[in-house]
């Protein structure tokens, strides 16, 4: 066990765990942040999608340690009353079925239009390729990024 | 109108004994939209009032719709109460909804699944939003003393033109509650609804993108310890389980084994247990639980044959039988291979087969093959529950609750009364959590460490565990005569460990001479209902078989289908035709028109097909293309027919899915095992469609009537299967008979 200092949504935080601890469980279980979400613990999948300086990074396979004195958004930090534009087009596009995926799909979605404002079909296929939905609201995701970058 | 007689849910009148109030998850409906204006935000009323299991009016007019059915994606959560509301004749943006705990002596049906939540919620939320609404205005004939017929209501209003009163809902909530509950009422014509057929968005829209605990594996509670399992493989149990290899590591508090059910339970259907007996490691946080598992020390040893009593659907009490041994899938298909030659069990039989298959110019015959395959739910299965010495307390991802609390008291000894479920959103269902053996072992691990607990399942537990879509193998046959007409049809499918033949569905009707038979090899790899039960295999082969007999009798694919249908409308053959031919037809005449079917872009290739199941009627035409030996996906456009739309928008939304979900089974889904162990565990094995192979468009258009609503969490699934491999057959001169097809694509030249 080791104190590790993190900044998560722009709050200062201590907390005492295993170094090695995935950044994906102290947040879920020591931080109660639970929009960030475990659905397969190998980076495979993205549900897990975070920021860390503004990169999406799946968070479910990056030691916790890693990220000392790093700047952390999760979805709960993306705005304050779920205004972000990209929030915004996710409602207005009313893209989600289960939402179980969705956080992670955002994270990589705002990630994605911060370096590319605005990406062509192939950039958000590539750059969306990591996230699964298992709904497939994949048409919908596409949709409301385009909103999103043209907003 | 018509008049509905409300004592078919006067069980769901009963009184709650707490009202809503604090500390309850409430979903706004208007939370949906953008931020509120001022204006709009909804006060929380001093006081409710409530009308019935389904229905509590505040004092400000404020009204709580309770949704009953578990969520798992199909928008039931917005839709259900939407039926409610617009039988009441409420605004929808006064809406509050809230999600029912399973409480059957209060609601009608608790349970996601089979594409059935609209269809068989229809008639009770109708009703329960109607009477509500008549007792406001029978209280407001009492109090303005005028006629009730004179009374009408609009948008949580109450009007007398005559005398020109009038009030909002909450106003008359206190004394609308107290008057008898009529024993008739008159709900809605169609034409005159103004919620249902509108689109409303998801009511937890702005929960699910702000991130907030929504599902099962986001619960917490003070005290809760988190658990996490181990099984062997199929056809093994566990020898021994050495916890003393786990005891010292960080966070660990104990490692153990438990029965899953008690020796002498007689199953019901959706009691699927994989493993009779599973090792558990219990500890403080997630990580430390996994690292635990990691470490654990289990022996296994074979398991040997055993029989189980269970209660299925349509067949009473059956005596299933385990078989012993390590299956693999190369014995698999060397045993459907075998069947497949042999008789099967006939299903029906329609004229003298045998004959018209003599007397034939030309007999086509071929054999489709599909895999098992995983559910692979975003959200891994888990569950929360608190098992004390007199209740038990559990919160999970549940579709069928009512189907496993006889389980949970047979095995925790404890009444049915004392077992209280709350039914979390799902991260998905697709079928598998209508099976609830998480929360079982969930239970049984709390009451054994006597603590409130979470289990939680990992990816490879979740993918492991059993409960696939079965494999299945079916042979089409079928005569045609020297004018290419269609004289007789045999299928015979089977599967492991069940068929997939639905005897009674098209063609047979449509055929003088029809012959369906089964088989089925037994397995100790269990299955369980996936997103289109058999439909989601039947539709494949069946519909790419169609498409080749069509090309052989030299007709239009969609016209040789119209000519079966109208044969099947004027002159059915034999009974129980599940089907209704215009419907079925209709479906077809309008992708027919929407995908200008005889003009189709250049440079794609097109296929079609169409399949019912589930109550719902559906179409669908696949434009693709090859980039190398990658199927690109342009466009697909579906014709539905699932009666009013309830929802328009989430109803697409749920169709584009289903249509895209196919697509990706069709094209990789497929889980093969070796020696009883999966060959796949997680995602970097199973590949699950992704951005990249999703079509770059999908349209679904609705066959507009008035019949009652039925079900889309399912029907748009199976057909496109068949849909995507007649296309492939366009752009590769070749056909696809053994799913999954994209393996087999890589082998073929392309034609592009």
């Amino acid at each position: 066990m080791a104190t590790i200092n993190l900044k998560v949504n722009g709050k200062n935080l201590a907390v005492d765990v295993d170094p090695k601890t995935p950044v994906l469980w102290v947040l879920r279980d020591h931080l109660d942040l639970v929009g960030t979400k475990f659905g397969c613990g190998m980076a495979q999948c993205g549900a897990c999608t975070i920021h860390v300086d503004g990169n999406a990074v799946r968070s479910c396979i990056l030691p916790v340690s890693q990220i000392e004195n790093k700047e952390v958004v999760t979805i709960e930090g993306l705005s304050e009353d779920g205004d972000h534009p990209v929030q915004k087009a996710w409602l207005e596009h009313d893209v989600a079925q289960c939402g179980y995926c969705q956080a992670g799909q955002i994270m990589s979605a705002v990630a994605l239009l911060k370096s590319n404002p605005s990406p062509s079909d192939e950039d958000i296929e590539n750059a969306m390729n990591g996230n699964i939905c298992r709904c497939a609201t994949y048409v919908r995701i596409k949709a409301a990024i385009k909103t999103a970058a043209n907003s | 109108m018509s008049q509905v007689k409300t004592t078919i849910n006067r069980r769901s009148f009963l009184k709650a004994s707490a009202l809503a109030g604090g500390g309850l998850m409430l979903s706004f409906s208007w939370l949906a939209g953008c931020k509120p204006k001022d204006e709009e935000l909804l006060s929380m009323p001093e006081k409710w009032f409530e009308f019935n299991s389904y229905i509590k009016i505040g004092n400000n007019g404020v009204v709580t719709l309770m949704s009953p059915n578990p969520e798992f994606g199909s928008n039931v959560k917005t839709s259900m109460p939407m039926i409610l509301a617009d039988e009441l004749d409420i605004d929808w943006k006064n809406v509050i909804v809230q999600q029912a705990d399973f409480y059957p002596e209060r609601y009608d049906r608790q349970f996601t699944g089979g594409s059935q939540g609209i269809r068989q919620g229809w008639k009770p939320l109708r009703t329960a939003g109607a009477t509500a609404r008549q007792m406001l205005i029978d209280a407001s004939a009492k109090q303005w003393n005028v006629p009730a017929k004179e009374i009408t209501t609009e948008a949580g209003m109450l009007y007398h033109k005559g005398s020109g009163k009038k009030a909002g809902y909450g106003e008359m909530a206190s004394l609308a509650a107290t008057v008898p509950v009529p024993a008739e009422v008159t709900t809605k014509d169609v034409g005159d609804f103004k919620i249902i057929g509108t689109s409303k968005r998801n009511v937890e829209g702005k929960n699910i993108v702000t991130g907030k605990p929504l599902f099962g594996m986001d619960y917490k509670e003070d005290g809760m310890l988190i658990a996490m399992i181990v099984h062997p493989p199929f056809g093994m149990m566990i020898k021994s389980l050495d916890a003393s290899s786990v005891k010292s590591m960080p966070g660990i508090k104990d490692a153990f084994t438990i029965k899953t059910l008690t020796a002498d339970y007689e199953r019901n259907g959706f009691d699927t247990t994989s493993f009779l007996e599973l090792g558990v490691i219990v500890g403080n946080t997630t990580w430390e639980v996994m690292n635990a598992k990691k470490a654990l020390k289990v022996e296994f040893e074979l398991m040997p044959e055993y029989t189980m009593t269970m209660q299925q659907w349509g067949r009473g009490k059956v005596t299933a039988i385990m078989p012993k041994g390590l299956e693999s899938t190369e014995g698999h298909r060397a045993e459907m291979e075998k069947a497949s030659k042999a008789k099967g069990d006939i299903l029906r039989k329609d004229g003298n087969p045998e004959t018209a298959f003599k007397n034939a110019a030309k007999v086509l015959e071929r054999t489709y093959t599909a895999p098992h395959l995983a559910h692979n739910t975003m959200e891994p299965a888990n569950c929360f529950a608190n098992v004390t010495a007199d209740k038990a307390e559990i919160y999970g991802p549940i579709q069928a609750p009512g189907f496993i609390t006889d389980t949970l008291a047979a095995r925790l000894k404890l009444p049915k009364e004392k077992i209280h479920i709350k039914l979390a959103r799902m991260g998905g269902g697709f079928g598998i959590r209508a099976y609830g053996h998480h929360l079982v072992e969930a239970a049984v691990i709390s009451q054994t460490i006597k603590a409130p607990v979470k289990l939680v399942y990992t990816r490879e537990d979740d993918m492991t565990y059993g409960i696939y879509r079965p494999a299945y193998t079916a042979t089409y046959r079928a005569a045609l005569d020297k004018d290419n007409n269609l004289i007789a049809f045999h299928v015979k499918g089977g599967g492991i460990p069940e068929h997939p033949i639905h005897a009674n569905r098209f063609p047979a009707g449509a055929v003088d001479n029809y012959l369906a038979e089964g088989w089925a090899i037994p397995s100790n790899i269990t299955i369980g209902a996936f997103r289109a039960p058999r439909s989601n295999f039947n539709a494949a082969a069946e519909q790419s078989f169609l498409d080749e007999l069509a090309e052989l009798a030299g007709k239009d694919p969609i016209d040789f289908r119209l000519e079966l249908l109208e044969r099947a409308r004027t002159n059915p053959v034999g009974k129980d035709n599940d089907y209704d031919p215009d419907r079925y037809a209709g479906v077809l005449k309008l992708v027919r028109e929407k995908s200008n079917w005889s003009q189709p872009p250049a440079n794609v290739s097109r296929g079609v097909a169409a399949y019912f199941c589930h109550n719902t009627y559906v179409a669908q035409v696949v434009d693709l293309k090859l980039n190398g030996n990658s199927p690109v996906i342009e466009n697909v456009i579906a014709a539905v027919d699932c009666g009013i739309v309830v929802n328009p928008d989430a109803a697409k939304n749920m169709g584009e899915g289903g249509i895209i979900d196919g697509i990706g089974n069709a094209l990789f889904g497929e889980l093969t095992f070796k020696d009883g162990v999966p060959e796949k565990n997680n995602f970097h094995q199973y590949k699950m469609i992704r951005q990249k192979e999703s079509p770059r468009k999908v349209e679904v258009h609705f066959v507009k009537n008035e019949e009652e609503p039925t079900g889309l969490g399912e029907p748009l699934f199976p057909p496109v299967f068949a849909a995507v491999a007649n296309a492939l057959y366009k752009a590769t001169g070749r056909r696809f008979y053994d799913q999954p097809f994209a393996k087999h694509i890589e082998m073929s030249p392309s034609r592009m």
